[in-house]
């Protein structure tokens, strides 16, 4: 399963996160995941919440930058090794990782992370047939 | 203190007279030799023999950069290609280049204006000349360059760039004038500290300046931090180069060798002549050129014209310093930049033109140039390291377009300032 991602350009400018994440506050949306890219200019948030399209168009209105990813969330044991095991299997089939990033889950002993790749589809496949679960939502 | 050619310092009547027979004759000269100019004058049914002077001026029609873009690249010549001996070219507006051509004899003019222009500030055959204006297409080095040689002077082709060298040389080699752009100079001169050098390494006691807007306050700032005299010199490619105008040690404006151009004031909305005293645009028509004469050229640099008793003994008319333009191009580094060059550039990256903003400062005494840019949804991408590659191709785009280096940052939809709902294309934050 995939799993949507906003992505959303912020200059790297003080209050501007302040700002957009309380824009999500105001609507009610829940941010479940979050990481920032950023340089010494500039810096790309990406998040992922519990409603997608609310939230894009929402950001959207309010003038900011916004693109629709898919990414896969992972399921990962958390425990050494969990993170490691599913990675290299993507390596040994030629799946080239993006980004990554991880958070917590709410379930015990679980943790997630999230992958950015260059083929989505072979990806979810290798990840299946080895036993590794994705879930859409997070 | 020697006048270089005397016809510097001959009365208005007899200038006057000079003018008359030349204006006349380059009128002739172009009407047959020239297609372009003959179209224009058949078309507002003007004859050579309308011409009889410089009180007729006002009846032929301007030229204009664009002219020289649409006739581009040898449109406007009026001799045989076998008497061209040298081309320069200058940046045009879109990126195209305006190129200019030069007789044997056209050399010789421009020479010869240089010379008087080093003559002015008292420099003479013994004097030692570090040229640092860049050599090349563009006109300041080599106008230098040939000026300094006719006047006998020791000429020293350093071009530009490379500031540690040049520091050496002015140690090594004792040259007693610059000649470069001012702001290269006061560059120099933090060069020359950080080499842990001082003044009394050095022996400049004049520089002659241009190639870019400067003002007394930045003539001050060099004059004592160097503790030479510092001298403004102007011209433009279309015209000759550097060289059409200079001043003399008093000063207090510049001669305009105007036995070679002769110079009008012109309102800059309804191109009427505004005759002396009064700011507008100022216009040449060259009156000694074989090569590529121009007929009222719009160089868009606004002045204005005066005449004074000067105290050194020229009686040529002068301008003031230029003290703006009336388009948006930019001077940086010396080099012309339109903000309508930076455009074409954005546009091979992007469908539609994004919203961008050019921003010029002077920092260690250099000229910087940062063009921001709006990002838009189609050049948003999720990886960092694409948007960095875009920053990179903008960057690389534009120094090959200007020849010069940009710092490229991406910024937020909607966030470059605008006034009445339009852009605010350029910042100048230098002070001259």
């Amino acid at each position: 399963m995939l799993t949507k991602q906003i992505s959303i350009f912020l200059e790297n400018k003080e209050g501007r996160l302040a700002q957009l994440t309380s824009i999500l506050a105001k609507s009610n949306i829940n941010i479940n995941a979050l990481t920032i890219a950023d340089t010494s200019d500039f810096g790309i948030l990406r998040i992922i919440v519990d409603d997608t399209k609310k939230a894009e168009d929402l950001l959207k209105e309010n003038g900011f930058l916004v693109s629709v990813t898919d990414v896969i969330a992972l399921d990962i044991e958390d425990k050494p090794g969990g993170i490691s095991k599913p990675l290299n299997r993507l390596y040994a089939e030629g799946i080239s990782v993006e980004y990554i990033y991880a958070f917590l889950s709410k379930k015990e002993n679980t943790a997630h992370v999230i992958i950015k790749v260059d083929q989505n589809d072979k990806a979810l496949d290798i990840l299946k047939n080895n036993g590794f679960k994705s879930t859409a939502t997070v | 203190m020697k006048v270089w050619d005397k016809i510097e310092s001959i009365s208005s009547d007899e200038m006057r007279s000079i003018q008359d027979t030349r204006l006349v004759e380059t009128v002739s000269f172009v009407y047959d030799n020239v297609k372009y100019y003959k179209d224009k004058m058949d078309k507002i049914g003007l004859l050579p023999q309308d011409i009889k002077g410089c009180d007729d001026l006002y009846k032929l029609p301007f030229t204009t950069k664009e002219d020289l873009r649409d006739s581009y690249p040898y449109g406007l010549i009026a001799v045989p290609m076998e008497d061209i001996v040298r081309v320069h070219a200058s940046s045009g507006t879109t990126g195209k280049r305006i190129v200019v051509a030069y007789t044997q004899e056209d050399i010789d003019t421009w020479s010869e204006v240089m010379a008087r222009s080093f003559a002015r500030i008292g420099v003479d055959k013994k004097d030692i000349i570090h040229v640092a204006y860049g050599y090349g297409l563009f006109t300041g080095g080599l106008g230098a360059h040939y000026g300094a040689e006719r006047l006998g002077a020791t000429v020293i082709p350093i071009s530009g760039g490379n500031s540690r060298r040049q520091v050496e040389f002015l140690k090594d080699l004792q040259a007693t004038v610059i000649a470069c752009t001012p702001s290269y100079m006061l560059h120099l001169y933090e060069v020359l500290l950080e080499s842990g050098l001082t003044l009394d390494d050095i022996s400049l006691k004049a520089g002659l300046f241009g190639a870019e807007p400067w003002s007394n306050n930045m003539r001050k700032e060099i004059e004592s931090l160097l503790g030479i005299k510092a001298y403004d010199i102007y011209g433009l490619s279309e015209i000759t180069g550097p060289g059409v105008s200079s001043e003399c040690i008093m000063q207090n404006g510049l001669h305009i060798n105007e036995d070679c151009y002769l110079p009008e004031i012109i309102d800059t909305e309804t191109l009427d002549p505004l005759g002396y005293n009064k700011d507008g645009e100022i216009v040449f028509t060259t009156i000694k050129k074989k090569g590529m004469p121009l007929i009222r050229y719009r160089t868009k640099d606004i002045t204005k014209l005066f005449k004074d008793d000067c105290g050194c003994g020229r009686t040529l008319v002068k301008m003031e310093r230029v003290t703006g333009r009336t388009d948006d191009m930019l001077i940086i580094r010396g080099v012309n930049v339109f903000p309508s060059q930076i455009e074409s550039v954005l546009l091979e990256f992007s469908h539609v033109t994004p919203n961008y903003q050019l921003i010029v400062d002077r920092i260690n005494m250099m000229d910087v140039l940062q063009v921001n840019v709006e990002m838009g949804p189609e050049l948003f991408s999720d990886e960092v390291r694409k948007i960095e590659g875009f920053e990179r191709n903008i960057r690389g785009a534009i120094q090959s377009v200007l020849g010069i280096s940009a710092t490229v940052k991406l910024v937020e939809p909607k966030s470059l300032e605008r006034s009445e709902g339009k852009a605010v294309r350029i910042i100048d934050k230098r002070k001259f």
